[in-house]
């Protein structure tokens, strides 16, 4: 559900609303940070950039650009690539590899208590290897469809249509 | 249109990802107002992406939000300190304007009064000159007299009040040598206006007046001790009142003082 009327208050600087939105969103813009720094302290760092973000430039969003999520999706991709180009990221000297958020989730045992995480894991290993690699370079990553397929040398054509499939498995599984 | 197929194409995802253009995104925008389920559809993409990029997410996630709380309100009260600070410098720049406006007026009237007092101490430091001035004069004027009347070859003749005066009283001191004689005439009283004392050298065998001089000065001079040239073979001095420019002859109703010279 696109959250209306707190989206409006938000542009009001009503903070309680601020809160609520924080409380929805916060742990998806940890997910999409977490997935380009690849670091805990930096990503918090990050998170919280990214709601002052949210604060200060909420009277930008307009739903006719699109949804609230996707807004928000792209200031934390946005802020989590500049990090990952500032001289602190580059000090810390990541060891980046070319893990996909699916490996993440899998090397991880300390999920969030509140997500079904027997549900995520089940998803990972029915997920072919294509399928995560599509759906971190589309939504995690924010690449273009034609990013996407140069990245992973497949036909253009092919991009939305793989991935419509593996967003359905998605929410089969989530029993969305 | 289709809206089945159109879901099916898989275009929707790409929306929520935030991966079409801005015109295709006004495309679907449209086509969501019309079609509720396409609507549903959305939510449902949301849902399940949403739940996928949560699972990473720490426990008290929520304990970072007195961060971001403190932030945004360190914001919002940043504002008003930086109106104050943008007034602040002009405010200073004022104040001290005006501060050195006060400043220079006070340092200007004490100039003033200061180059008054100046002038002041000016003229009474000249005229505490003048006066020390004539004090050593009559100074020097006085241990000069002291240093005449010291003199042993001086001939000291006392001269005595006669009856138009009973308390007058004079001296001479008479230097033969130089044929100079002091007269001191303290003792007599100021002549009234239009009158003098003239001074008289007299022989006595037979009475024989010689003038020596009239003390037209007695008032200015402080210390009534007068100088005068006495080349005459004296026997006795005599000091009489007498008109203004003084006389040919005494005039001896008028005779203040009286002495005889000793040989």
């Amino acid at each position: 559900m696109q959250p209306t009327e707190l989206i409006i208050a938000l542009q009001n600087k009503n903070q309680a609303a601020f809160k609520r939105i924080y409380d929805m969103y916060s742990q998806n813009v940890y997910g999409i940070i977490y997935n380009i720094v690849r670091d805990e302290a930096l990503s918090e760092e990050v998170l919280q950039d990214v709601f002052i973000k949210i604060w200060n430039s909420a009277h930008t969003y307009s739903e006719k650009k699109g949804r609230f999520f996707t807004w928000i999706l792209n200031i934390a991709r946005n802020s989590a690539i500049d990090k990952t180009r500032s001289k602190s990221f580059k000090n810390t000297s990541q060891n980046l590899t070319t893990d996909y958020f699916v490996d993440i989730l899998e090397d991880k045992t300390n999920f969030n208590s509140k997500i079904d995480s027997i549900g995520i894991k089940k998803y990972i290993a029915a997920l072919e290897p294509l399928c995560k690699k599509v759906i971190d370079l589309l939504f995690f990553k924010g690449f273009t469809q034609k990013e996407t397929a140069e990245e992973l040398e497949i036909p253009l054509g092919t991009v939305k249509t793989r991935n419509r499939i593996c967003i359905d498995k998605l929410k089969q599984i989530l029993e969305v | 249109m289709d809206i089945k197929a159109y879901i099916a194409s898989g275009i929707l995802e790409l929306y929520v990802y935030g991966s079409l253009s801005e015109k295709e995104n006004t495309e679907v925008y449209k086509v969501l107002q019309e079609y509720p389920e396409a609507v549903k559809e959305v939510e449902r993409i949301e849902n399940a992406l949403q739940q996928l990029s949560a699972a990473k997410a720490p426990e008290d996630i929520e304990s970072l939000y007195t961060k971001v709380q403190e932030q945004i309100q360190s914001n919002n009260n940043v504002i008003p300190i930086t109106r104050k600070r943008t007034n602040l410098p002009a405010y200073i720049g004022w104040a001290a304007c005006i501060a050195l406006l006060i400043g220079l007026f006070i340092q200007f009237n004490k100039n003033q009064k200061l180059q008054k007092q100046l002038v002041t101490n000016q003229i009474e430091q000249t005229l505490l000159e003048g006066k020390i001035n004539i004090a050593e004069e009559d100074l020097s004027k006085a241990k000069s007299l002291l240093k005449i009347l010291r003199n042993k070859d001086l001939i000291q003749v006392p001269l005595k009040a006669q009856q138009v005066d009973p308390t007058a009283y004079a001296a001479v001191y008479w230097d033969k040598n130089k044929q100079t004689a002091y007269i001191d005439v303290a003792g007599l009283p100021t002549p009234p206006p239009g009158k003098v004392y003239q001074v008289w050298s007299l022989k006595l065998d037979p009475l024989t007046p010689t003038s020596m001089g009239v003390l037209d000065t007695f008032n200015e001079d402080d210390t009534k001790i007068f100088i005068l040239a006495n080349p005459n073979k004296s026997e006795a001095f005599g000091i009489t009142l007498e008109p203004e420019g003084g006389s040919e002859s005494p005039t001896l109703e008028q005779l203040y003082t009286l002495g005889v010279v000793e040989s």
